[in-house]
Parts: structure tokens; C-alpha cells; sequence
């Protein structure tokens, strides 16, 4: 139950999201069977939300541990350049992902070490490899869209498992591996103490240095993940635009997911609505009929709105009005009590 | 000297250097012709950094110019196609609307207490789907007074051409360095950077500083959008994508410390300068492909952060505990 108090906000959102577009486009909640595969709108959110949900598994974590990562959307590029070009050089399918979870690996630990022992801040870390991953990328690419046809890798874009769409699959296998590797052991606990303090975390026997590199490693393993779920989509890696911009959806989506960009208490089921509220917005505002160019103005007013609703000053008064309601409250029952004591 | 002048020093001397390796490899990058060019096609760049510089500064960040410059190119497009006014007053009223945005901004950032990145994010989103509300073509400019803002240089001796633009973008430096390091405000700005506690105690008034920074960013970017839209003669909303992060980069290679409180707006122009050098060097070289310009200013970027890294430390072990 507690869980469900706790998402409980983005639920509502995700709710009222949902109705709102029902409003302005009422077909959005039905789901039709083709070909042995379950076709709708919300199976198309399921399945677009999959890069951005898969990234924010692993930006979860890192923001839990107060840091940021600006690489993954390079990190998705060089993922999906690896494997197109493995792929293309004949490699197989095996290798071809074993090579992309490695540059996704290589690109994590290099961020990791780079705040954790090196002790750079995590925005500008990240940014490095941020401005220089898609330089890398091409590099793989020689500045060509590599196109490839291959029915294994395409598989992972398009493919459907029992009807539902193989993204849509992986990105909510991935969140429940993550989730229960993490909060059935002690480390979900212990990332959440290095976010709240590291140093105190340190004196309290955390390895913080490992398990900060370890988390910077999980972000880098979901972008190549999403990397390789973006190419295998559209059967080719484009080093410029695959994955552009998607770092801020993905830490827009931990936001909303109410984690706090100071660190601490995380919940990666929280971060998974904020990406599907995000690609409600997206998809719900083309289904609705709004022309494509409001598309971007609309979606800020709504994420606007839900941030100066989940505004710590806001809650802050919040809370105090509730406080001062419930003395009151006990006041007015207990009249021995004055209210204020 | 003064331990705090180390980074801009290095920056400096690394710019130097870069440009003595350049003029060794192709002699011609010394005349005028080249540095006329470097400063015309980084005009805006180096608009918008001396405003990123400042927020940088405050420690925070403005993720929201890039889209404000499309956004700026984009109004002045429209407004001088549909309206037929003097591109004067268009400009003052951008310039309101981009320095009201910012302020917005400030406002938000003060009173919600929420990160400036998250603020500042839905600020890029905001500009830049106003600009795509407004058209989503790319409108050319036809209008005298640009064809005569575009054609204005003075000819330096090598026939090296220092446009109008280019000398914008040195005036706004001089100007960002006034107000950072001779105004009570860029005090304020540099205190806050130390942190918001101690700024506090000091007698920094927060809400009117951090308004007042991110208004400084919006004015700045507004300014940048219209030496871009003089620079390409037209107004696109897809432009300028990813210019915040540019100006990041550069702010960072000027040797302003991103976590704030340390920093010089002259290191900002010799970032965004070095920066446009490699872009120059590899034109000139013909042979290298343009991804290389973003994995060299990738490792710049990790050079100049572990050089910074290494002098606070040294600086630091220095002073008495």
C-alpha cells in the first residue's frame, strides 16, 4: 500500500492525462487485436515511452545518489552505431548486443570514475561525454546512417511478444529486475543513504565509491538498451538523431516522478509514470488534433504546472495548513486543549 | 599571483598555444582575414556565454537560451514580414519579452525553490514551442536596415573584415565584465555562488538577485538571437538546438567553475574563441571530418575541468585551514 501512496500523484496525473485526451479523442483507450498483436493507442504509448522509460530506470538511481546524467542520449547513439555496425559486419545478433552493452558499460564506468574518484561534478562529467558521444558515434558510423536489415535485431523494435510490443516488454522487465535487485537486497537503501550524504554514508562503512560508479554503469547499460531498442525501431543507427534531446525527457520524467533532484529516497515506479506521462503528453496532444507545432508549448505548460504543483515550497505550505487544520481539529474536540500549544 | 587568476591564465596560455600550433601548420590563420571571421561567426555564441557566465557564476545554470535565440530570430522574421514596422522597435520589444522571460524564470526558480535546471528546461521547451507556434518554416529577413546591420564592417589592415557583429559581441564582453566584477549586483551574484546561506547573511537580497541573473540571461540571448538573425538573415525555430550546451562548454573552457562563485567573463570570450579556433583549424585542414570538432572540445572540456581540479586543490592546500 505504501507504494501506492506514494505514486499515487502521478497516477492521478497519469489519470486525468488519460481522461483529458479521451475527451478530445474518445477511440484512445481502444485496444484491437491485428495479426495476433494488440494495436491501440496506449499500445503505441507503451511502445514509444520505451527508450525514455528505460533510460529513466537508470536515471533514477543516479539522481538518487544526487547526481545527473547528460550522457544518455550519446550513450544511445553509440549503442545503436555498435550494433548497427556489428551487425552490418556480419557479427550476429549475440555480438552485436554484447557490443553495445559493452560501449554502454565503458561509457558508464567512464562517468562514474570520473565523479566518484576523480570527484567532478556530475553535470559537467556527463557533459563531457555528452558534447563528444555523438562525435564518437559518427566515428563508428563514418557520418553515414547505417542501415541494415536483419530480422533477429529488428525484432527487438518491432517485434510483439504475446501481442505486446517487445519494447514495450523490455522496458518494464528491465524496471522490475532493477527494482527487485534493489529493494529486495539492501541496495536500493544504500544508494538512497550516499544521495542524502555521502560522506556520512562513507563513515558508515558504504563503499560509496563503488556503488556510485556501479550506478553510473546501470545508466550507461539501460541507454545502450535503449539504444539498441531505438535502431533495431528503424533498422538503422543515425548518430545525430537517435536519442537526441532524450536526457532531458528522461531526467524530466524523474522529476515528475516526484524523485527529488537532491537525492535520496527513489522510486523507480514513480520515474516509469513520469516517462509514460510524458509520452501520454505526446502522443495525446497529436491524437487530440492539436497541430504538431503546439506540440512542445503545451507540454511545458503541463510539465510547468506539475512542477509548481510538486514544488517543495508549495508542499511546505501545504503541510503547515494541514498541520494547523488538524490542531484545530483536536482543539475543537478536546476543549481542554487550546490550539497553538 | 593571485591563485584565482590561475584558470584564466591557463585558459589563456592554451588558447595561445593553439593558435601558435595553427599558424605553424597553416601560416595564414595570423592575418586578419581569419580573426575578423572568428569573431563574426562566434558573435552570438559569445553574446549568450556572457550571460550564461553570469548565471554560472550565481551557480546555477540556463538550459532556455538556445530555444529564446530561435525564438528571437523567429519573432523578428515575423513581425518584419507581417507587420512592416522598423526592425528598432521589434527589437526593444524582444528584447522585453526575453528579459521579462528570464525574470520569469528567476521568479520561479526563487519562489518554488526548484533547481534552475529543471526550471530553466521547461523555459527551452516553452521558447522553442512558441517559436514553432509562430511559423515552422524558416522566413527569410528582406529589410534595408538588415541588408545594412549584415553589410557594416570596418576593414582592418590584411583586409580582415571586423563586422558590426563581431564588435557587438566584444562591446557585450566588456559590458558583462563591468557588470560581474564593478557592480553591486555582479557581488551579489558572486555571493550567491558561495552559496545561498552565507549570500543571506551577507545582505544579498535573493529574490531580486535571482531575477535579476536569469533577466540578465534572457536580455543576453535576446541580444544573441538578433546578431544571429543578422548573421543568417532569417528566423528558423529549429535553429540554434543545443547552443545552451555550447555555451556551457565554453563558459567551463573560460575557466568559470561550475559550481559557482569563481570565474572571469573575459575567460569566457577566450573559451568561446577557442572553440571556434578548432572549428577553424579543421576547415582549414580539409582532411579531418566534423564529428572531430565535437570529440576535441569533449576532451578539452575534460582537460580544462582536471586542470581546474588539480589548481583548487593546489591552491587550496596552500592556504592555511
Amino acid at each position: 500500500m505504501t507504494i501506492l501512496r506514494r505514486v499515487a500523484p502521478q497516477l492521478l496525473t497519469l489519470l486525468a492525462l488519460v481522461l483529458l485526451v479521451t475527451a478530445f479523442f474518445p477511440e484512445f483507450l481502444r485496444i484491437e487485436v491485428v495479426n495476433g498483436r494488440l494495436v491501440g493507442p496506449v499500445m503505441d504509448i507503451l511502445k514509444r515511452g520505451a527508450p525514455v522509460g528505460l533510460l529513466a530506470v537508470g536515471m533514477t538511481l543516479v539522481i538518487a545518489t544526487r547526481g545527473i546524467d547528460l550522457s544518455v542520449g550519446a550513450v544511445i547513439a553509440i549503442a545503436g552505431a555498435v550494433a548497427a555496425w556489428a551487425i552490418t559486419r556480419d557479427l550476429g545478433l549475440a555480438a552485436a548486443l554484447a557490443l553495445a552493452f559493452a560501449a554502454g558499460l565503458a561509457a558508464g564506468l567512464w562517468n562514474g570514475v570520473l565523479v566518484a574518484i576523480v570527484g567532478i561534478q556530475p553535470i559537467v562529467a556527463t557533459l563531457i561525454l555528452m558534447t563528444s558521444g555523438r562525435g564518437i558515434a559518427q566515428l563508428v558510423t563514418e557520418g553515414r546512417i547505417l542501415t541494415f536489415s536483419h530480422d533477429g535485431l529488428a525484432f527487438l523494435g518491432s517485434g510483439a511478444v504475446l501481442g505486446i510490443p517487445v519494447p514495450a516488454v523490455l522496458w518494464v522487465a528491465t524496471a522490475i529486475a532493477v527494482t527487485l535487485l534493489l529493494r529486495r537486497t539492501a541496495l536500493g537503501m544504500l544508494i538512497e543513504a550516499v544521495g542524502v550524504n555521502r560522506n556520512a554514508a562513507a563513515l558508515a562503512g558504504v563503499n560509496a565509491t563503488v556503488l556510485i560508479i556501479a550506478v553510473y554503469s546501470a545508466s550507461g547499460l539501460c541507454a545502450a538498451l535503449a539504444g539498441v531498442v531505438a535502431t533495431a525501431d528503424i533498422r538503422g543507427a543515425d548518430s545525430n538523431n537517435a536519442g537526441l534531446w532524450m536526457e532531458l525527457d528522461a531526467i524530466l520524467a524523474v522529476v515528475i516522478g516526484g524523485n527529488s533532484l537532491l537525492g535520496g529516497r527513489f522510486s523507480i515506479a514513480a520515474s516509469l509514470l513520469g516517462a509514460l506521462i510524458i509520452q501520454t503528453i505526446d502522443t495525446g496532444i497529436l491524437l487530440a488534433g492539436f497541430p504538431s507545432e503546439y506540440n512542445l508549448s503545451i507540454k511545458a505548460v503541463i510539465v510547468l504546472v506539475i512542477l509548481v504543483l510538486q514544488s517543495p515550497n508549495l508542499m511546505h505550505h501545504w503541510y503547515a495548513l494541514r498541520y494547523f487544520a488538524m490542531r484545530r481539529r483536536e482543539a475543537a474536540l478536546d476543549p481542554r486543549k487550546e490550539p497553538g500549544t | 599571483m593571485n591563485p584565482r587568476l590561475y584558470p584564466l591564465a591557463a585558459t589563456i596560455a592554451i588558447f595561445l598555444l593553439a593558435w601558435g600550433i595553427c599558424v605553424a601548420q597553416f601560416p595564414y590563420m595570423l592575418s586578419t582575414r581569419v580573426v575578423g571571421n572568428l569573431l563574426t561567426d562566434n558573435a552570438y555564441l559569445g553574446i549568450v556565454a556572457v550571460g550564461m557566465t553570469l548565471v554560472i557564476l550565481s551557480g546555477g545554470i540556463d538550459l532556455s537560451v538556445g530555444s529564446v535565440i530561435a525564438f528571437s530570430g523567429v519573432f523578428i522574421a515575423v513581425m518584419l514580414r507581417d507587420t512592416g514596422m522598423h526592425p528598432l522597435p521589434v527589437f526593444v520589444l524582444l528584447l522585453l519579452i526575453t528579459t521579462a522571460f528570464g525574470a520569469a524564470m528567476g521568479w520561479l526558480i526563487y519562489a518554488l525553490a526548484m533547481p534552475p535546471f529543471i526550471v530553466t528546461l521547461a523555459g527551452m521547451f516553452l521558447m522553442r514551442g512558441v517559436a514553432y507556434m509562430l511559423t515552422i518554416d524558416s522566413v527569410p529577413i528582406n529589410h534595408g536596415f538588415y541588408d545594412m546591420l549584415g553589410k557594416a564592417y570596418w576593414l582592418m589592415p590584411g583586409k580582415g573584415r571586423l563586422t558590426l557583429i563581431g564588435v557587438a559581441m566584444l562591446a557585450v564582453v566588456a559590458v558583462g565584465m563591468l557588470v560581474a566584477h564593478r557592480t553591486r549586483f555582479g557581488a551579489a551574484v558572486f555571493a550567491l555562488g558561495g552559496g545561498e546561506a552565507t549570500a543571506r547573511l551577507m545582505g544579498v537580497r535573493l529574490g531580486a538577485t535571482y531575477v535579476r541573473i536569469y533577466a540578465f540571461s534572457g536580455l543576453m540571448a535576446g541580444l544573441a538571437g538578433i546578431v544571429f538573425s543578422i548573421y543568417t538573415r532569417s528566423g528558423y525555430p529549429l535553429a540554434t538546438v543545443g547552443t545552451e550546451l555550447t555555451a556551457i562548454a565554453a563558459v567551463v573552457i573560460g575557466g568559470t567553475l561550475l559550481t559557482g562563485g569563481s570565474g572571469y567573463v573575459f575567460g569566457t570570450l577566450i573559451g568561446v574563441l577557442t572553440m571556434g579556433l578548432i572549428q577553424t583549424y579543421i576547415v582549414f585542414d580539409g582532411t579531418l571530418s566534423s564529428w572531430w570538432t565535437k570529440i576535441i572540445i569533449g576532451l578539452l572540456l575534460l582537460a580544462f575541468i582536471l586542470l581546474q581540479k588539480g589548481l583548487v586543490r593546489f591552491s587550496g592546500a596552500g592556504r592555511p585551514a
